[in-house]
């Protein structure tokens, strides 16, 4: 299909692209458009505005703050992929964005535009609640950040106010010891996974976290997962997954607990 | 409606167009470049991908206004491209393409396969191509073809 009318507007700095997302038409932020273009032909999505952030170049920029990286909102999944801006994650970041969508698709799709859409089974939905990143957001009352962990509240519904644009994610590094392990089932690379798990264990930094992704919503956080790293054995992961809200003999319950037992079983 | 000024196939364009329209109706309803096709028109077919800015991209779910100063590239911007050339040669000699629908697209990606990932066995280039389906011929002949432009691609880099 065809997307429906919309304006079209291109700022060149941040005060005027909140300006316009800040005022009385319904407005929507194209970053890449990778998930919005389709919203948008589906028509699912029918806004009187779409804010076109691509003039923006503070929102490309990234920078090393010591113990985290910054990667602007803008940086796209093969910028990442490439490693072509900061890694903070020993290439951990760089595994998972190649296997984002396509690389069509990542040539233009960017990290903060993932975040803002929200679909439960993007990768960096999960893989930024695991790293407990931060995302820095700006309004016309000023910036403030929220925790990865707790960002995506429902399908497609994240704690953005209206007005609000992403503006970059902090993204604590890694000590040298970390490993990470993640799995996601789908039934082709690139596709819309039914159940991502994903394991960080960095004895250095006191970290010991699993998220259990690609939710019907919020990723769960499993903040200490010391019992089920050690073990990887099926008891700890089947409790952890009902806790998701995952009956246990469900398809659901079955491949949430596998992608976990896979993420453990890759830990590197 | 708005003005956007963009390179297409090398060529200077300006246009005035509805923020609407995507990239692909552009190219082939105002431009009459009918090379890119268009499949899913949600960006999961592969079948309009093109080079913008020398990378592939998805023309469907590229709006057209957003390309203000880009370099667009559709396959028939490749005519006078060897490697392009000898990927052509290759998917005619593998029979790499029977309604040749998806074509177009599958050479972008097999394109930027090549450039970007020279080192490329089977199974990355068959993970690659996860982006561009075809219906028709069924991938083996697509795989051969894109393997062999590979080898001659790496022999001439060696020499």
């Amino acid at each position: 299909m065809k997307a429906p009318r919309f304006d079209y507007e291109r700022p060149t700095t941040l005060e005027s692209a909140l300006e316009l997302l800040g005022g009385n038409r319904d407005a929507r932020v194209l970053a890449g458009g990778q998930s919005l273009g389709p919203l948008l032909n589906f028509r699912m999505t029918q806004p009187d505005l779409l804010v076109d952030i691509s003039g923006l170049s503070e929102l490309a920029e990234t920078r090393d703050e010591g113990d985290a990286v910054v990667l602007g909102a803008r940086v796209t999944h093969s910028a990442i992929e490439d490693g072509r801006v900061p890694d903070p994650s020993r290439g951990f970041l760089a595994r998972i964005a190649r296997g984002i969508a396509y690389r069509a698709v990542r040539n233009r799709g960017t990290l903060g535009g993932s975040l803002a859409h929200a679909d439960p089974a993007a990768d960096w939905v999960t893989v930024m609640a695991l790293l407990d990143a931060s995302l820095i957001v700006r309004g016309a009352s000023g910036e403030r950040r929220l925790p990865a962990a707790s960002f995506v509240t429902g399908p497609l519904t994240t704690r953005l106010r209206t007005g609000e644009l992403i503006v970059g994610l902090r993204i604590p590094k890694l000590s040298s010891q970390a490993r990470t392990g993640y799995f996601k089932f789908n039934r082709k690379p690139g596709e819309f996974a039914d159940a991502i798990g994903a394991v960080i264990d960095d004895p250095q930094r006191g970290v010991r976290r699993a998220v259990i992704g690609a939710t019907e919503g919020a990723p769960f956080v499993i903040p200490d997962a010391a019992e089920l790293l050690r073990s990887g054995s099926e008891a700890p992961i089947s409790r952890a997954v009902t806790s998701a809200g995952f009956h246990a003999g469900t398809y659901e319950h079955r491949v949430h607990c596998a992608a976990i037992k896979r993420a453990v079983a890759r830990l590197q | 409606m708005k003005p956007i000024a963009l390179t297409v196939n090398g060529k200077s364009v300006e246009a005035s167009v509805q923020p609407r329209t995507h990239l692909a109706d552009f190219l082939r309803e105002h431009l009459r470049l009918t090379g890119t096709n268009l499949g899913c028109e949600h960006g999961v077919c592969g079948a309009c991908t093109l080079m913008i800015d020398g990378a592939p991209a998805r023309s469907c779910i590229t709006f057209a206004v957003a390309c203000e100063g880009a370099d667009v590239r559709t396959i028939e911007g490749f005519d006078e491209d060897p490697l392009m050339d000898a990927l052509r040669e290759a998917f005619s000699a593998e029979h790499a393409l029977q309604c040749g629908y998806c074509t177009p697209g599958m050479l972008m990606s097999a394109r930027d396969i090549v450039t970007r990932l020279p080192a490329a066995d089977e199974a990355r280039v068959r993970e690659e191509l996860a982006g561009n389906l075809c219906r028709c011929t069924g991938y083996v002949g697509i795989v051969r073809a894109i393997l062999s432009v590979l080898e001659q691609y790496r022999g001439a880099r060696l020499s």
